[in-house]
């Protein structure tokens, strides 16, 4: 099958998904619950990576920079570029797509072959939105606060780092975040952040949904889905950062 | 009502049900009977539009589901109450929450209310001390009688069952047959029950439609089906070594 296919059976679902839905009162309670799964479960990993990941950048620029003629404050400026315009909204949105899509699929794959979904729909529940709605909603909200706080810690491990391999001193670290800061490019982060959250759950969730067979199926689902959310997300970076940057 | 009209159903180019016409009267037990494989839940799921037939008409009370949008299906599912064959209970939901679900979806009822009406549910499939536990947690039995369960939460106007009673002991699996029997006279609705099980056919049988190699084979009452010319109505029923004494006995006595 192709992609056109796919493009065109995922822009079907995703009209059901934004329908009015049933009832909001369970809407809400799925949207607080998802908001639990997906962000909070997804804190733990985020906080490792980040302080790592910081860690690593920063020493990286600082050996990249062992001129007399760049000053030492010039490592915070790189760190700080590369963390916010790229590691954080993109990196950590990738490693969510793994960590979140793949869950995602499999939940509604599993719901798919055991028939719960049919269930829903005999009982005139619209599925695609009482299922994959509250997802989209709670992953747009939420991972904008994940990637500020994997910026915030990416920077604290590369002062960190800075600091115990003694490539770059705190105060010129935290000088060279200040210098020449633009706040747009967090705005621009946090743009590229609600796009991947979009495409992390919906594309997952439309994997998940037309599942067909038993848990093998399950099982390619939820790799597909890891697959393709990344490859969209890498798709958008690059067309987002031509639009926002250029 | 439900009127099933001309239906035929194929997957990749395999027929499985060939001009299908049963009509499914209100207040009876409608019976859906033949051997394994041959259709009956395709036809089931083809009726409440799970599958969608290539040809053919599914009526109810003389609305034509097939060209209903999408809304006016709903406001007829809402009415339906299905038991799937595997139970497809909700998994993260506890024994209790999935009888409730319906009740917190489309009712205004309080959460004191739901659970009363599902403990008033599980009781009558004689469930009483499962509430809290997890699908996971529970027999195959017990997650069929959930699925009753919450299959007649909303107190629907259409019941369908896909083998009620497979896995179930001789006696809970009377216990089932009977509310379904009673359900259907009591609140005087449409039910329809796919089943293996000839101790059901004689019990609840109001009608019977055979179904053999995708099409109705036969269809009548239970009084009529032990004395049937149709061959293959009868290896179906006389499959058994002990219904086939019991028809010699019949036979006997019918001397
Ligand atoms: N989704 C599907 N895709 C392709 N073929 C299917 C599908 N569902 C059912 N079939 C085929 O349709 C035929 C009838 O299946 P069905 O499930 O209706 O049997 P059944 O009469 O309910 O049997 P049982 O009593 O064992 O439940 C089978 O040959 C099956 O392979
Ligand atoms: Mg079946």
């Amino acid at each position: 099958m192709n992609w056109f296919f796919h493009i065109g059976r995922y822009y079907i679902m995703m009209s059901r998904v934004f329908s009015k839905p049933e009832k909001w009162s369970i809407y809400r309670k799925q949207f607080i619950k998802e908001i639990d799964n997906l962000g909070l479960g997804s804190l733990g990993i985020v906080v490792i990576i980040s302080i790592f990941m910081g860690a690593v950048i920063t020493i990286q620029s600082a050996f990249g920079f062992e001129s007399p003629w760049i000053p030492l404050y010039a490592v915070g400026v790189a760190s700080r570029d590369s963390i916010v315009l790229e590691f954080s909204p993109t990196i950590v949105s990738l490693i969510l797509a793994g960590k979140v899509g793949s869950s995602i699929a499999s939940e509604i794959g599993t719901m798919r072959v055991t028939e719960q979904i049919d269930a829903l729909e005999i009982m005139g529940i619209n599925s695609k939105a009482y299922l994959i709605l509250p997802k989209i909603a709670a992953a747009v909200f939420i991972n904008p606060f994940l990637i500020v706080i994997s910026m915030f810690l990416a920077l604290l491990g590369g002062l960190t780092a800075g600091l115990m391999t003694g490539a770059v001193t705190p105060y010129e670290f935290i000088y060279g975040i200040q210098y020449d800061f633009r706040p747009f490019n967090v705005t621009y982060a946090l743009i590229k952040t609600l796009f991947f959250a979009f495409i992390i759950t919906s594309v997952s969730a439309y994997h998940g949904y037309y599942t067909q067979g038993g848990s093998l199926e399950v099982g390619k689902s939820s790799t597909n889905a890891v697959v393709y959310s990344s490859i969209v997300i890498l798709l958008f970076n690059f067309i987002l950062t031509q639009i926002l940057l250029s | 009502m439900i009127e099933v009209k001309n239906i035929c159903k194929s997957f990749n180019g395999k027929s499985i049900l060939n001009d299908i016409n049963i009509v499914f009267e209100k207040g009876k037990t409608n019976l859906i009977i033949g051997e394994s494989g041959s259709g009956k839940t395709v036809l089931m799921k083809t009726m409440v539009g799970l599958f969608t037939a290539d040809s053919g008409d599914i009526i109810y009370e003389g609305k034509n589901f097939n060209k209903l949008n999408f809304d006016d299906r709903k406001e007829i599912r809402k009415e339906i109450g299905m038991l799937f064959q595997g139970g497809a209970l909700f998994d993260s939901l506890t024994v209790e929450e999935n009888v409730m679900f319906p009740l917190s979806m489309f009712t205004n009822m309080t959460l004191a209310e739901q659970r009363d009406r599902a403990d008033f549910c599980l009781t009558r499939v004689n469930l009483q001390t499962a509430h809290k536990l997890y699908p996971a947690e529970i027999s195959g039995g017990m997650k069929k009688r959930v699925a009753i369960a919450r299959a007649i939460s909303m107190n629907p106007k259409y019941l369908f069952c896909d083998e009620p009673n497979s896995g179930l002991d001789p006696k809970t699996s009377i216990l089932i047959d009977n509310l379904i029997y009673e359900l259907t006279s009591e609140l005087n609705i449409t039910t329809i029950v796919i089943t293996h099980d000839m101790n059901s056919v004689m019990e609840i049988g109001d009608n019977i439609s055979f179904l053999y190699k995708g099409q109705i084979n036969w269809q009548g009452h239970r009084d009529e089906v032990m004395r049937t010319n149709s061959e293959e109505l009868n290896n179906f029923v006389y499959a058994s070594e002990f219904m086939k004494k019991l028809k010699q006995r019949l036979t006997h006595h019918g001397d």
